[in-house]
């Protein structure tokens, strides 16, 4: 066990590096910034100088090696657009995401597996049907339409919560979020549902397709020969062995809900790092732009460790060493 | 030829798979809307009212029109126009062709791509095996529309840029599971009394394994579609996506975002709606599909 952690813990080493070969790669190949940060009418001295200021007339390997070294220090250069440390723009935009994602996440579970459970139960009713449709649905739109027409209906036609922003922020043990006043809820509302809708949908999926395995072991039919009750056998016996895979795909839906907060964010004017990062794709920030992804990375790449670990902890069946 | 064909057909006819679709209102109603899907792609411009990307068929007395039964609507423009009087059923039209080409075409290519390194990490195995895969790892624990918007602002605007982001970001999916169904056929009795009579391996891959895979590849690359099409109009939508030239749906919901505060619902509304159209019954059907060609995917 022990081993098998320690090995999955340098691979996912192993994948950082190369990780900050493809985002260097990535973020060199994107246009040079010297033209943005100096007037049209600047002439080759100045441009040059420029480069030579930011580092950009050195050899690439030389570029690579300076910027892992800086990256480990947590230091990606001055945003061009913020004028301060990268790093601290991206931290200081960060809470807000995760507030955002955290709401979503919680949604997704309360609404999600409930439903899930009743259509994998009892799969040949209408109702349960219906549920499975709609996940089919809830996976064919595009979130930024979802995001458009929640802000038409609720806000612009109803008048129930605010256009866009983030609300009034509040403190709950020493953390500063919008989830502590009324305003804040109000703001996050429209966001999260618009987040969670595609997350749910897969979430229902995926616990029916449990449920049902589930419903037709022995266990089940014992337990209700035995008179247990229906609610019961669902959520005490079913459930409990479904949660497996679908606490594994949560994990791994964090990642792609980081991805989407982009979207969202942009729509509602969210002041989170997803936006940022758009906005930061649009203006040419490179440091921003390396800073995001190797932060968004590292998340990535340690959740799925953490999942891979948890899984062999939970299901002692799975084994994570042989292929 | 013909012959053939004709044969194949019948046989066709006669499977389960032909009885059950003919028994699933699902799978017929997601054809059915497939095929005028397409047939207005295809056929759309002869009888919409304008083209909405030739600027000088555009007349700005038009602007502003709602849609149909309200008041003030023309019934030519039952869609209502924009604030530049370009009809939005005519940039409905034009732009779903650019998203079914670029759907349609970038499963093409990521597929070709993922079938070849799938059946040449499974056929083969070793080190190039272990490479394709480990690539495919890391590459997977990345969400595809993440990849794609980094990608398109590394390679800049257009349809081409485009195909090459969806190329990069799918073939993932195909390629880890047509190893998967490689390694297994591989180990089938036919395959090595191919190998036995000397067949060469190139062709014991087209003619044994590739038809084995098939079904997997069938199903996959339906679903595809409808996710391309997805991450095409929302890179469009950022501006990531197809230039400003080009028709496009994500576009058109980007440019009626801007005037959705000013009352003009249907500018953003109605090209939105009709991509969920598109990827639903795209989905719907691969779900059949999916259902009745390979139940392990899901």
């Amino acid at each position: 066990m022990f081993k098998t952690i320690v090995q999955r813990f340098f691979q996912m080493v192993a994948v950082m590096i190369i990780v900050t070969m493809l985002v260097f790669a990535m973020t060199y190949f994107i246009s040079n910034p010297v033209y943005l940060l100096l007037p049209q009418t600047a002439t080759e001295a100045q441009i040059a100088q420029a480069e030579a200021e930011l580092g950009l007339d050195k050899p690439l390997f030389v570029q690579y090696g300076i910027f892992l070294k800086n990256a480990l220090r947590g230091d990606f250069g001055n945003s061009y657009f913020y004028n301060r440390s990268a790093l601290s723009v991206i931290l200081e935009k960060m809470p807000a995401t995760l507030e955002l994602v955290l709401v979503t996440m919680i949604l997704t579970v309360l609404i999600g597996i409930p439903l899930g459970v009743f259509a994998g139960a009892r799969p040949n009713k209408l109702s349960s049907k219906l549920t499975m449709a709609g996940s089919i649905f809830g996976v064919s739109l595009p979130s930024f339409w979802v995001g458009m027409i929640m802000i038409y209906v609720f806000s612009l036609m109803l008048g129930w919560t605010p256009v866009s922003g983030r609300g009034e922020l509040g403190s709950i043990l020493g953390i500063r979020t919008s989830l502590a006043t009324a305003d804040g809820w109000r703001h996050l509302i429209l966001p999260a549902i618009t987040l969670a809708l595609s997350n749910v949908a897969s979430i229902i999926r995926l616990t029916r397709a449990g449920t049902q395995e589930q419903m037709r072991q022995d266990y089940i039919k014992f337990a209700r020969s035995k008179g247990v009750g229906t609610r019961q056998v669902l959520f005490g016996h079913a459930l409990k062995n479904t949660l497996i895979p679908v606490v594994t795909i949560l994990g791994l839906q964090l990642g792609d809900l980081i991805a989407f907060t982009t979207i969202t964010e942009t729509i509602f004017a969210w002041p989170g790092m997803g936006k940022m990062a758009l906005d930061a794709i649009s203006s040419n920030d490179r440091p921003i732009i390396s800073a995001y992804l190797l932060m968004v990375s590292a998340m990535f790449i340690f959740i799925n460790f953490v999942v891979d670990v948890l899984y062999t902890l939970i299901d002692p069946r799975v084994s994570l060493g042989g292929e | 030829m013909a012959n053939s064909l004709k044969k194949q057909w019948d046989s066709l006819k006669g499977s389960q798979f032909y009885a059950h679709y003919r028994r699933s209102p699902v799978a017929l109603l997601s054809s059915a809307l497939l095929l005028i899907i397409l047939f207005l792609a295809v056929f759309g411009p002869l009888f919409t009212p304008q083209n909405p990307f030739d600027l000088s068929s555009l007349d700005l007395s038009n602007a502003y029109l709602p849609p149909y039964p309200r008041e003030g609507s023309d019934p030519a423009f039952f869609m209502g126009t924009d604030q530049q009087g370009r009809d939005i059923f005519s940039a409905i039209v034009y732009g779903s062709r650019t998203s079914l080409y670029i759907g349609v075409v970038g499963v093409l290519l990521c597929s070709a791509l993922g079938i070849f390194l799938g059946v040449l990490a499974g056929y083969y195995g070793g080190w190039l095996d272990s490479l394709i895969m480990r690539l495919a790892d890391i590459q997977l624990s990345f969400p595809s529309i993440l990849i794609a918007m980094f990608l398109m602002s590394a390679l800049g605007r257009g349809v081409g840029n485009v195909l090459i982001a969806l190329m990069l970001v799918g073939w993932v999916k195909f390629a880890r599971t047509v190893r998967g169904e490689t390694l297994s056929v591989r180990k089938m009795e036919y395959v090595d009394a191919a190998r036995v009579i000397g067949l060469p391996s190139h062709r014991i891959i087209l003619r044994y394994i590739l038809p084995n895979v098939m079904t997997s590849i069938i199903v996959l690359a339906t679903m595809q579609v409808g996710t391309f099409i997805l991450i095409e109009a929302t890179l469009s939508f950022l501006g990531l996506g197809v230039p400003v030239t080009e028709p496009s749906l994500g576009m058109l919901c980007s440019d009626g975002f801007k005037v959705m505060f000013g009352g003009l619902w249907w500018v953003s509304v109605f090209p939105g709606l009709y991509i969920v159209v598109i990827v639903f019954a795209i989905n719907l059907l691969g779900d059949f599909l999916r259902d009745e060609l390979n139940p392990k995917l899901k």
